[in-house]
């Protein structure tokens, strides 16, 4: 290996930064996410009360419990609340 | 079973696709710093839009995981799923109208460094845990020799020694897996 094998491997390893802990740990995390929020849709559809919190400000509905999820997962949250059937 | 990290790109998506969570993990554990690299050295996204890009890519990949046609090609297709995500979002913040071009010139260019970056990375991770993590330490955290000294209870003085033992491990593991690394004259 020569002077420019070593640079040009030192310039790969350094294409390649992490990301941040929290973004890959948020992402990492989504199949939980969208199961927590499968259980917490299928509550609203039985709980009227739950479900008219979750409608009036959804993002404070899911961080009490204990989700906080990437803006696509709540587009997708709107979407199923808005399409539940009533309680 | 072989450890998820480990796995080939096409067993990790296969093993997505079953809802194994330790293989989803894995899978955004390996191209993390790939489609972060994307949004923010070819888009240069930065902020709430690069990590909002960055999600959203991964919640792509998570939904769509099932209709990927070949399991080994997942490379290409989460760059070109990163690339129409940062078009999206450099179109939703207002800085370009939908008619314009809005790819910064570069991407095409930058995409090939970045997949022999993501094929050094994997022969890195083939590396024992000491020499991986001193090299990425080094050349993709910025540290100094100070820094990874204290980090890793070294010697300062050895540092050098070590990263240059450590890339001739690299160079080593890159020829057996057959990679055609083209360094500058």
């Amino acid at each position: 290996m020569n002077a420019n094998d070593s640079q040009h491997l030192g310039r790969a390893i350094g294409a390649l930064p992490p990301a941040p802990q929290a973004w890959v740990e948020a992402a990492a995390g989504l199949p939980r996410a969208r199961r927590e929020l499968d259980v917490l849709l299928e509550r609203a559809q039985e709980d009227s009360v739950l479900r008219a919190r979750l409608i009036a400000d959804l993002e404070s509905g899911l961080a009490e419990s204990g989700l906080s999820p990437a803006p696509r997962l709540l587009t997708e949250a709107r979407r199923r609340l808005r399409a539940l059937p009533p309680a | 079973m072989t450890h998820p990290a480990e796995s080939t790109d096409a067993v990790l998506v296969g093993r997505c696709r079953d809802g194994d969570d330790e293989a989803w993990r894995a899978l955004v554990e390996r191209f993390s710093r790939y489609v972060h690299a994307i949004c923010t050295q070819g888009f240069r996204l930065a902020g709430a839009d690069a990590e909002d890009a960055f999600q959203d890519v991964f919640a792509k990949v998570y939904e769509q995981l099932p209709r990927l046609r070949d399991d080994g090609a997942i490379r290409p297709w989460i760059a070109q799923l990163t690339r129409r995500t940062c078009i999206d979002r450099l179109r939703e913040s207002g800085r370009e109208t939908p008619a314009e071009n809005v790819e910064p010139p570069g991407v095409d260019d930058l995409i090939p460094v970045l997949d022999e970056a993501l094929s050094v990375r994997e022969a890195l991770a083939t590396l024992s845990p000491a020499c991986a993590e001193i090299l990425d330490r080094f050349f993709a955290r910025d540290e100094s020799y100070r820094t990874i000294g204290e980090a890793l209870e070294l010697p300062p003085g050895t540092i050098a020694s070590r990263i240059s033992r450590c890339l001739e491990k690299l160079h080593a593991a890159l020829e057996d897996r057959g990679a055609d690394l083209r360094p500058e004259a």
